[in-house]
């Protein structure tokens, strides 16, 4: 196992270098550069030329890159084009928050797709059954940043109940309950469409295993049903659950960028579109090297609950 | 003989493929929900075929005395800020929309078959380079990338649908290439080899119309997540551009006005949202339809 984990750590390695390069040509590429952007479209000629040597952007592609790679790899991810500030700082400021409303989207998102998912297949074809599709469903059909506009409207316009906006009341940022209750309307929006495919992946994958002559046993032998469905079968119910789930994180984060634009949330995501449009090619490069950090350790992480979970399962 | 062993021959050929289609069809033809998705899917492709000859106003004609006006026998969804049709721009921006789902699917869907074929099929190194390009763009969310991609290059309706497609087509890869792995050893596989058919003949002749079924279903399901990633894109102002209306920017342009018309931005958000949930249930039918294991009762 420990040698599994190794080798999956080293693979991660090629990986954001391939992520990293990948990144990079897409800028090079691109038509245009920041001194428009800093400077206006009619910018002299020689004027752009001295931003483009002064942001070193005079240089060949390839060793612009390597520049960037070597300073990396000394912890220096660059400074942000327009003001100035190291990229590393401005992500370390932001990452918690977006990690904070992705998780707390993730933990909403299951806590109401497992017991539901459970219930729905246990219920097999009752109403709740269907209800729980039919929810799962609409879930999964709504641009889900217009479930945001929707739900500020009602729950923060209308009935005053939620902030409409930021991480928490000005001077008030050290309050855990208020910062809760600005966390509650972004959460619930990120989550809700991760919810209703945890919840058909939760349904179909316990179905399957209730079927399962082991299931039969457990309830033969008298067993309280309550105790079958939780201890029996959830654990390999859930096996589906555990892939989808890994598979959906990217989705997640990228769904941070509308969630955190629309709620002002202070997350990287509206870090990143500010930067694309301004063109601040070192948050860009460093906005998304983080992303995709947190992306493969997850991945591995979810591997790694695979075997916790289900035994048969073993890497080497 | 050899006349009656080239119809028997014929026949066969012809019975093989169309008996699996038959078969999911039956199944499909008893799935109602599956059936009315596919029904609204052809209403939306209808109206979107058809909007310069049934949209009753211009999309783009402005007219400021008519602005902001309820919906009424005249505009039936009433008009938007500028005092544009949104019945009108609601049937163009079926087009706009379908264009950018049916245009990015499309692309998605030819890189994905053609890399998840040639890994699939040819394994060892080629499999690894190909599956570790497909791991490393799995890593990056693929919005950021696509509102990076879009932003640097210019935000229009081509380069939208170019984007998706060429970002999104991992999936697709994945699962061709799992066909494939399994495709390749059958004895029909062998059995081409030894005739010393050639590799392209082999796959694209032999083996993808075996994979057919996952492509289909997969095909369904991208379109509807592509009408949300426009107007996922359209709401960062990455999407189609005004004037042109997708359901995306019109969502957008709506959002502005939405506590004094409502109407401007929740006859497109409707369209968005019964749209996807169709392509979801076909897809979905369509699955349940393709799946050996699965009886049309569950």
């Amino acid at each position: 196992m420990s040698r599994y984990i190794m080798r999956r750590v080293l693979i991660m390695i090629p990986t954001l270098i391939g992520v990293s390069i990948i990144l990079f040509s897409v800028m090079m590429i691109a038509p245009g550069g920041p001194e428009a952007v800093l400077m206006g479209e009619d910018i002299a000629p020689e004027a752009a030329a001295r931003i483009r040597a002064n942001l070193g952007l005079d240089q060949p592609a390839p060793v612009q890159y390597l520049r960037w790679f070597s300073a990396m790899l000394q912890g220096d991810l660059g400074n942000s084009f327009r003001t100035g500030e190291p990229v590393l700082s401005i992500i370390v400021d932001r990452l918690p928050n977006s990690l904070t409303l992705t998780l707390a989207a993730f933990a909403f998102a299951l806590a109401v797709s497992i017991p539901f998912g459970v219930l729905a297949s246990v219920k097999h074809n009752s109403f709740i059954d269907k209800l729980m599709s039919v929810v799962a469903f609409l879930g999964v059909s709504f641009p889900s940043f217009w479930l945001g506009i929707v739900f500020i409207l009602i729950f923060a316009d209308q009935l005053g109940w939620f902030p409409v906006s930021g991480m928490a009341t000005y001077g008030m940022e050290r309050d855990i309950l208020n910062r809760l209750h600005h966390l509650v309307l972004p959460a619930v929006t990120l989550g809700s469409v991760q919810m209703a495919t945890y919840m058909r992946f939760t349904r179909s994958g316990m179905l399957e295993v209730l079927r399962q002559d082991y299931i039969r046993t457990a309830n033969a032998k008298g067993l309280h049903p309550r105790h079958v469905v939780l201890r029996h079968a959830l654990r390999n119910g859930l096996i589906s659950v555990i892939t989808v789930i890994g598979l959906s994180l990217p989705a997640l984060i990228g769904g941070a960028v509308l969630t955190e634009t629309i709620f002002a949330w202070p997350g990287v995501g509206r870090l990143a579109v500010n930067a694309v449009f301004q063109r601040d090619y070192p948050i860009i490069m460093g906005v998304n090297m983080a992303v995709a950090v947190v992306t493969v350790t997850v991945n591995l992480l979810v591997d790694i609950v695979y075997t916790i979970i289900d035994p048969r399962i073993a890497y080497d | 003989m050899a006349a009656v062993l080239r119809t028997r021959q014929k026949q066969l050929a012809s019975e093989r493929p169309s008996s699996q289609l038959n078969d999911a069809w039956r199944k499909l033809k008893r799935n109602r929900l599956a059936l009315a998705g596919g029904f609204v899917v052809l209403i939306i492709i209808l109206s979107a075929a058809l909007a310069p000859w049934i949209a009753p106003h211009s999309y783009r004609q402005q007219s400021l005395m008519s602005r902001l006006q309820e919906p009424s026998s005249d505009h039936w969804l009433g008009t938007d800020g500028y005092g544009r049709d949104v019945f009108s721009r609601v049937l163009w921006g079926a087009r706009v929309s379908l264009q950018i789902g049916f245009g990015a699917a499309g692309l998605a869907l030819f890189i994905g078959v053609i890399l998840g074929s040639i890994a699939g099929y040819y394994g060892g190194y080629i499999d690894n380079a190909i599956m570790r390009f497909t791991d490393i763009m799995m890593c990056i969310p693929a919005l950021f990338l696509a509102l990076t991609v879009i932003a640097l290059f210019g935000a229009s309706m081509i380069n939208t649908m170019i984007v998706i497609g060429v970002i999104y087509w991992t999936r697709t890869c994945r699962i061709v290439r799992g066909e494939f792995l399994s495709l390749r050893k059958r004895e029909f596989t062998e059995a081409a080899r030894a005739l010393g058919m050639k590799d392209s003949r082999i796959i694209f002749r032999h083996l993808l119309p075996n994979a057919l079924a996952p492509i289909i279903v997969q095909a369904t399901l991208f379109i509807a997540q592509v009408i949300l990633i426009e107007s996922g894109l359209s709401f960062l102002g990455l999407g189609a551009q005004p004037p042109t209306p997708s359901w995306g920017n019109m969502l957008t342009e709506g959002y502005k006005f939405l506590s004094m018309a409502w109407w401007i931005a929740t006859f497109p958000g409707l369209a968005i949202f019964f749209t996807v949930l169709a392509f979801n249930l076909l897809g979905d039918g369509l699955r349940d339809a393709f799946d050996p294991k699965q009886q049309a009762s569950s």
